[in-house]
């Protein structure tokens, strides 16, 4: 299926401990030009991290991850630093700069990348906060606005530079579902207006259903399916299923693995 | 048992803290290369970030620190004169108070002083920046934390703790003379010129040099712990007050090892 479109995300056995604890387990994805990629997954499956490292924050443990053509895990920190150029993030809590104005937030990527003169680089500012509907709240600070709000300024700074990939970590979690359909909308916006490519990491069905091209089931850090609305929906998959029915996980216990973290004493020695 | 167990700790703790001071070093020479390799990959240090540090640690810090230095040249003073009036030489006090003061007192009042306002600052804004993920979105945006945060501290702390330490050789002179004129009865202008005799450059240097290693010592210490943050406003709080006791510390045994190799 689309194998002739452009795979501008590319990542192949993907592996990634926290210390020592592995938290993915073999993930390969291919994300294609123009397409919103929703990665869905219970709490704790390693959505967030799956991101992280898609983002280049961390070195992974084996496994390569493509942005536009780069191997990300082996380039050097100025070939980084030109792809960041291209790569929009609006993270899980916002992540706005808490000393900084909202409009001096949507300003840094620009101050940063470009040459422009100050006059221009605020007129871009105001325009991106416009798309976003925060015209005129660019003299507030960050704690001066809602949940909402705040997301939606971390969209337009993360949409500052008109990057080609836009990466968006759980834009509805704790909102009310009216401004989540607006994000929704917002997105789908983006994706039509600027052509961008966009990841999505969500726990919201309604939301992934809505937006999405494409899904990616994540499991306890494997992927379960990857595949359109209609066939995440069809599926018949155990724990997919359970996902889509919000039906609680029933987890065959095995009673050494049991006692053995109750007594917290390692399986061999019980 | 026990003793094993206390001697594994002990081990354990060296271990952590050379890490830590190879922390430290990677810091400084991180900062170091975005300061002079940054400018030539279009990515400067801010000239405008360097000033609003020299801003907030040097201007705002100038008033204590002339009131601090002013009170420990009059404690000098008393204490020097008390001293001296045993063998009836209380004139002599002028020379203790200007090598104290010049070679001791004032770097180590304002390292100390600046530990606590800035250091502390600068753990705690860099932590809440970790917690908040703001570091995070620097790196994604392609700004170097260390080039953004780190980098212009240390270069206002190298400004404006020798300067801070100068201006408090001044102020804790000027408390010592003023102890000991309305005291023993010397003139202020006497008093001058008998410190201007007894005083080298060589003497304000040894002040001032320790003034550089302290702001470095203050700037690192400072970020190294800002980064270490986890866990909320608890963690941020947990290593702002680690950094001020270790920074105060660090300045204080640089200060004797100084003192130990330059006096002998
Ligand atoms: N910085 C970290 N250090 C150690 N372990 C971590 C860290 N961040 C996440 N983990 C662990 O990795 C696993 C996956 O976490 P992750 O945040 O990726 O989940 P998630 O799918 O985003 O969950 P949620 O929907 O709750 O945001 C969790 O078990 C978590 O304990
Ligand atoms: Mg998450």
């Amino acid at each position: 299926m689309n194998s002739e479109r452009e795979a501008v995300i590319r990542v192949r056995d993907l592996v990634t401990h926290y210390g020592e604890r592995q938290i993915l387990k073999g993930v390969s994805l291919d994300v294609h030009a123009g397409e919103i990629m929703v990665i869905m997954g219970g709490s704790g499956s390693g959505k967030s991290t799956f991101l992280r490292f898609l983002l280049g924050l961390h070195q992974p443990t084996s496994g390569s991850i493509e942005l536009l053509g780069q191997d990300i895990t082996q380039l050097d920190s100025q070939g980084m630093y030109e792809l960041r150029k291209k790569m929009g993030v609006s993270f899980q809590g916002g992540a706005l700069f808490n000393s900084m104005t909202v409009g001096e937030n949507v300003q840094l990527p620009l101050r940063e990348h470009t040459e422009l003169d100050d006059a221009t680089i605020e007129i871009m500012s105001r325009l991106k906060l416009e798309l976003v509907n925060l015209g005129g709240f660019d003299r507030l600070m960050p704690a001066q606005l809602s949940g909402g709000m705040v997301k939606r300024a971390a969209l337009a700074r993360a949409i500052a530079m008109d990057p080609r990939l836009l990466f968006f970590d759980e834009p509805s979690a704790g909102l009310d579902p009216v401004v989540s359909a607006e994000l929704d909308e917002l997105i789908l916006k983006l994706r039509d207006a600027l052509n961008m490519t966009i990841v999505v990491v969500t726990h919201e069905l309604d939301s992934a259903f809505k937006i999405a091209d494409r899904i990616t089931v994540l499991d306890q850090g494997d992927i379960l399916l990857v595949g359109t609305v209609e066939e995440v929906r069809n599926s018949d998959n155990r724990r997919v299923q359970d996902l889509l029915n919000r039906r609680p996980r029933e987890e065959v216990i095995d009673p050494d693995a049991y006692m053995a973290r109750l007594t917290d004493t390692p399986l061999n020695e019980l | 048992m026990n003793a094993l167990r206390g001697l594994e700790n002990l081990g354990r703790g060296t271990v952590r803290a050379v890490e830590e001071v190879g922390y430290l070093g990677a810091l400084l020479a991180e900062s170091l290369y975005w300061l002079f390799v940054g400018p030539f990959r279009k990515q400067p240090v801010r000239v405008e970030a360097v000033f609003q540090q020299m801003r907030q640690v040097g201007v705002n810090a100038v008033p204590i620190v002339l009131m601090l230095a002013f009170g420990v040249g009059v404690m000098l003073a008393i204490q020097g004169i008390h001293t001296m009036k045993t063998f009836g030489a209380e004139s002599k006090v002028v020379i203790g108070i200007a090598l104290s003061v010049t070679r001791e007192f004032s770097s180590l009042i304002v390292g100390i002083l600046v530990a606590g306002r800035s250091g502390s600052a600068m753990a705690a804004r860099i932590g809440t920046m970790v917690v908040n993920q703001e570091i995070d979105a620097l790196r994604v945006i392609g700004i170097n934390p260390v080039r953004y945060l780190v980098a212009p501290a240390l270069v206002a702390l190298l400004i404006v703790v020798p300067a801070l330490t100068v201006l408090a050789d001044i102020a804790a002179l000027f408390g010592g003379a003023v102890y000991t004129s309305l005291d023993v009865g010397i003139s202020l202008a006497a008093y001058a010129q008998d410190t201007a005799d007894v005083l080298t450059v060589d003497d304000v240097m040894q002040g001032v040099n320790k003034a550089f290693v302290f702001a470095v010592l203050i700037a690192l210490i400072g970020a190294a712990n800002g980064f270490g943050a986890t866990g909320g406003a608890e963690g941020v709080g947990k290593v702002t007050t680690r950094s001020v006791v270790m920074s105060i510390s660090a300045i204080v045994m640089a200060d004797m090892l100084f003192t130990f190799f330059l006096t002998r």
